[in-house]
């Protein structure tokens, strides 16, 4: 019965999630939620100083406590052959030498760097004596000056962090074309420049960072259970870390993942170091970071310092832009950061305009703070933001609407290669706009700012123009920049003998809906119900191949299972042939059932699949029985989802809040799988957009460089009260690029917002500029010297 | 270490627990009861929200000898079997989940709008959800889902 009634999947349809039913009856599979036989708990010892060189650790007192199994140190861990956490990605300066990459020890070893930083680990029995055994074990610190502001640790009285790295400078890197980018000033007859600072971003994944390893010593193989966004890809990292024998003695399990955003995507050294125990002590070890560990030690997002400058003709055409940035890598540098910072930022500094020369610096630089890696947009919303303020800027200087300076100097014409490095596949930009200036009433605007100014209020409107570059791709074009990894993905489709079908993928899901969208679209091609359909992910014993998610990468994995669709309905087509005689070329597939146009005659696919196990009616010499296949899909290009969104705000001068009152959103995701699912994604980065504009902020202390913001209670996250409504719109121009044209949409609303909010911030008090967050104390002086100077 | 006795999901359970424990942490770890989850140390994120005597509470607000005699329901006890609560099924419906992570207390949380707001409209859930911090939905849609799945659950059933 069940069969007659599951609904079949459609590509484009808002179909429900098929994951949903074991997250809301509490059924979910988290790390933490894992006890293994035997299991012991790891806490770990930190540093309380941000900058120390470590003396005597006495472990003694701590050692003798209830329940405590072992205490390790980071030199224990050096001495039991554990190696340094890598930087994951080649970057190499101006002048060519290659980045300079601070060795960054799982467990600190004679310094340490950043509050937080581990320095010890203790393992007992539960996890409360573990919390009590750390907080026993002695470290002597000797305190050395700390730094945290980027131009300070470039100066010549900064502390120096890392022994054969001066200046605290890891590399000085540039893209574009300096020459022609200051023939292009010398040429400009109008300027505007800026000055900003992209605040630090705390990623905050509800769930918190765990890890349950289990060691076999029988045959030197280990289990990791942990919470990751790339399960491949740490199996192979953690084999080599940790010196086992071959990828086939590590097993990486991630279950349901409570949310990742970019900030499950490192190799920690707090996950590092728990493996590392579980062998040491011969028992499986857990941890499950606390919520402070997670603000002092999950990787950090954003925190750029840049100077900005743009050069027009007196119509506001622009003709060239320079931007210098300097990006806080914190203590060390994280796995994909001199990436991040790098290409996935500066490429993208052209936004959706036609912009001739280019020339950016990028230098990158250690501070006693948190390491710093890709989060929700990684460097994508950065570069969004220097060009969409300056756009904005550039509209006040030539004297025209917000909208107009935008068309005036959008790309118009696809593919169109950008003086970056990249080549955009698709778009329509202005269309894309004028769908939100209409979602938005955008011609009424004045009035409603009248209206608002009636009631006391200061009201705003900003516009932002995104695009960003999303489905990472092709292997061989990263790897030319600098990649050490592979791009593409894999899908394994194994049709089984009573036809339902089981799906192995790479990619991995953690809230973005790829249970359903991929059942969605094999259902769609071999017209089968969508329950028959399981989707099988995050465990290396099942799925050797594969990159895992991030960049909004669903496009890569599902074109991936679009081939493998396509090998097993073309293997039906030859079992069809044989069971009816004819020429496979001339058998039709179409809904689920095979035709024969020829004799009418039909073969349901589920009788195909029938046939292909039982392997009677075909000859297995010449056709293989079974019905499985394996495709990998490197795209050839990365996609390019743009869009634009049209934020307004209404600021109360005597209480400086400002509260988003209306926020549209015009977007271009290609070819939307699943538009419930899309619009989800959606909200979420629109939301976490605004919060960095107006709320949220990292801040360490300057002096003792301690995190200030190291709870919910000091770090300004959403909450559903703070929120307005959203009004979104899809304008999409199918990417040519994969056969689904789809582009992607993870990470698209924080790209495009915090921008847009600014604008409609500096709109509603005629300012040229005001940094993240704009944060009611702030806001309350700007008025309050707007008031003086009325 | 303390002996007591709490009904949990409607069956009864005699516990020994260490007196620091919290009321989250025995459910978690002795009951094995994993649907609520720990998502701060400082009790301000909600997704371990349980019912205690038929009002949510932050489970990790409380110690689990507090709750002595006591009746909880948490999110293992909504469904039966495969039917889920009206609540459970307008997230579904609503799509006001991603991760899940936050999901659990959530719902938890909503079912307690529910009962001291019968219809209650959006501004009204924004304001009684400022305690549950989600991450991935921006709140959109469970403000959607708690609308409907209140109302749902005043219709006559
Ligand atoms: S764990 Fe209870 S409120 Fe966060
Ligand atoms: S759904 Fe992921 S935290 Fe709410």
């Amino acid at each position: 019965m069940t069969a007659m009634t599951a609904p079949m999947g459609k590509f484009g349809q808002s179909v429900k999630r098929v994951e949903d039913s074991r997250l809301i009856t509490g059924n979910g599979r988290y790390v933490d939620d894992l006890v293994l036989p035997g299991q012991t708990h790891a806490a770990f010892v930190r540093s309380a100083y941000a900058h120390a060189r470590i003396g005597a650790i006495d472990v003694s007192a701590a050692a003798a406590m209830p329940g405590v199994v072992k205490i390790l140190t980071g030199q224990d861990l050096v001495d039991g052959g554990l190696f340094a956490l890598p930087s994951g990605w080649g970057l190499t300066s101006i002048d060519g030498t290659p980045a300079r990459v601070g060795v960054h020890h799982a467990l600190a070893v004679d310094t340490v760097r950043f509050v937080g930083e581990p320095v010890a680990l203790v393992i007992a029995e539960t996890r409360g004596q573990a919390r009590d055994a750390a907080d026993s074990v002695f470290v002597e610190y000797e305190e050395l000056p700390a730094v945290v502001d980027m131009v300070a640790a470039l100066g010549p009285d900064a502390p120096q962090l890392h022994p054969d790295i001066p200046e605290n400078r890891a590399f000085t890197w540039d893209i574009g074309n300096a020459e022609e980018a200051d023939a292009a000033f010398a040429r400009a007859t109008r300027r505007v420049s800026i000055e900003l600072r992209n605040n630090r971003l705390v990623p905050n994944a509800m769930e918190p960072r765990a890890i349950n390893a289990e060691w076999r010593a029988y045959d030197g193989s280990m289990t990791i259970h942990l919470t990751h966004q790339n399960p491949i890809g740490m199996r192979v990292l953690f084999m080599m870390l940790l010196g086992l024998e071959s990828e086939n003695h590590l097993r990486v399990v991630s279950p349901d993942v409570g949310g990742g955003f970019g900030s499950k995507a490192p190799a920690y050294a707090e996950e590092l170091a728990v493996a590392f125990a579980a062998r040491a002590v011969g028992r499986p070890v857990k941890w499950t970071a606390e919520r402070t560990e997670s603000f002092l030690t999950d990787a950090h997002g954003r925190d750029h310092v840049t100077r900005a400058e743009l050069a027009m003709d007196d119509h506001g055409r622009f003709l060239g832009l320079k931007v210098h940035t300097l990006a806080n890598l914190g203590g060390y540098i994280s796995t994909s950061n001199a990436l991040v910072v790098s290409y996935m930022y500066a490429t993208m500094l052209c936004g959706q305009y036609a912009i001739p020369a280019v020339h950016a610096v990028v230098e990158g630089v250690y501070t006693n703070t948190c390491p710093v890696d890709a989060y929700r947009g990684a460097g994508r919303p950065e570069a969004a933001y220097v060009i969409e303020r300056l756009a904005h800027l550039a509209a006040r200087e030539i004297g025209v609407d917000q909208a107009e300076i935008r068309r005036r100097n959008f790309v118009r014409a696809f593919p169109h290669q950008t003086p970056l490095v990249y080549c955009y596949d698709s778009g329509d930009y202005e269309g894309c706009l004028d769908a939100a200036l209409r979602l938005a009433d955008y011609q009424g605007f004045e009035q409603r700012r009248a209206e608002a100014r009636a009631r006391g209020k200061l009201r705003g409107i900003g516009l932002s123009a995104y695009v960003e570059a999303c489905g990472i791709g092709p292997s061989k074009l990263l790897a030319s920049l600098g990649g050490g990894g592979n791009m593409w993905e894999s899908c394994e489709i194994r049709v089984q003998p009573a036809g339902s079908v089981e799906v192995l993928t790479g990619a991995h899901n953690h809230g973005q809906g790829h249970q359903t969208v991929y059942a969605q679209i094999i259902s769609e091609r071999f017209g089968i119900p969508m329950d028959r359909i399981t989707v099988v992910q995050g465990d290396t014993d099942r799925i050797q191949a594969g990159t895992g998610t991030y960049g909004s990468r669903a496009s890569v994995g599902l074109s991936a299972a679009v081939k493998s669709c396509e090998k097993i309905i073309e293997k039906g087509r030859q079992i069809v042939g044989y069971m009816l005689g004819i020429d496979p070329g001339a058998v039709d597939f179409a809904d689920g059932i095979y035709t024969s146009a020829a004799t009418n005659q039909t073969v349901a696919f589920t009788e195909m699949v029938h046939a292909a196990h039982a392997a009677t009616q075909f000859p297995t010499d010449q056709l293989e029985p079974g019905l499985v296949a394996t495709s990998f899909f490197d795209p050839p290009n990365f996609t390019y989802p743009a869009g634009v969104h049209v934020c307004e705000v209404e600021i109360d001068p005597e209480t400086g809040v400002t509260e988003v009152v209306a926020f549209n959103a015009a977007d271009d995701f290609g070819n939307v799988a699943n538009p419930l699912i899309v619009e989800g994604q959606v909200h979420g980065g629109l939301t976490q957009g605004i919060a960095q504009a107006l709320w949220e902020n990292a801040v360490y202390d300057p002096d003792s460089a301690q995190l200030m913001t190291a709870s919910y209670m000091d770090y300004g996250m959403p909450r559903a009260d703070s929120l307005p409504e959203f009004g979104l719109a899809f304008w999409p121009s199918p990417t040519p690029v994969n056969p689904l044209g789809m582009k992607g949409c993870g990470e698209a609303g924080a790209i495009g917002s915090p921008p847009a909010v600014i604008n409609a911030v500096c709109d509603a008090l005629g300012i040229a500029h005001v940094d993240m967050p704009a944060s009611p104390e702030k806001i309350w002086r700007l008025c309050q010297e707007r008031q003086e100077a009325l | 270490m303390t002996d007591m006795t709490l009904t949990v999901n409607g069956r009864e359970h005699v516990v020994t627990v260490e007196d620091r424990t919290l009321l989250v942490h025995l459910l978690r770890d002795q009951l094995r009861l994993t649907g609520a989850h720990v998502g701060c140390d400082t009790s301000q994120c909600g997704a371990c929200t349980v019912h205690v005597d038929g009002k949510a509470v932050k489970s990790c607000t409380m110690l689990a000898v507090q709750a002595q005699g006591c009746e909880i329901l948490t999110i293992e006890g909504l469904a039966q079997g495969r039917e889920l609560h009206p609540m459970q099924a307008a997230f579904h419906e609503h799509h006001g989940l991603q991760c899940g992570f936050c999901t659990p207390g959530m719902i938890m949380m909503a079912l307690d709008i529910a009962r001291r707001h019968p219809s209650p409209d959006a501004a009204t859930v924004r304001a009684e959800l400022e305690g549950n911090l989600c991450r991935c939905t921006g709140y959109h849609n469970i403000v959607k889902a708690v609308v409907a799945g209140a109302q749902r659950m005043g219709e006559p059933a």
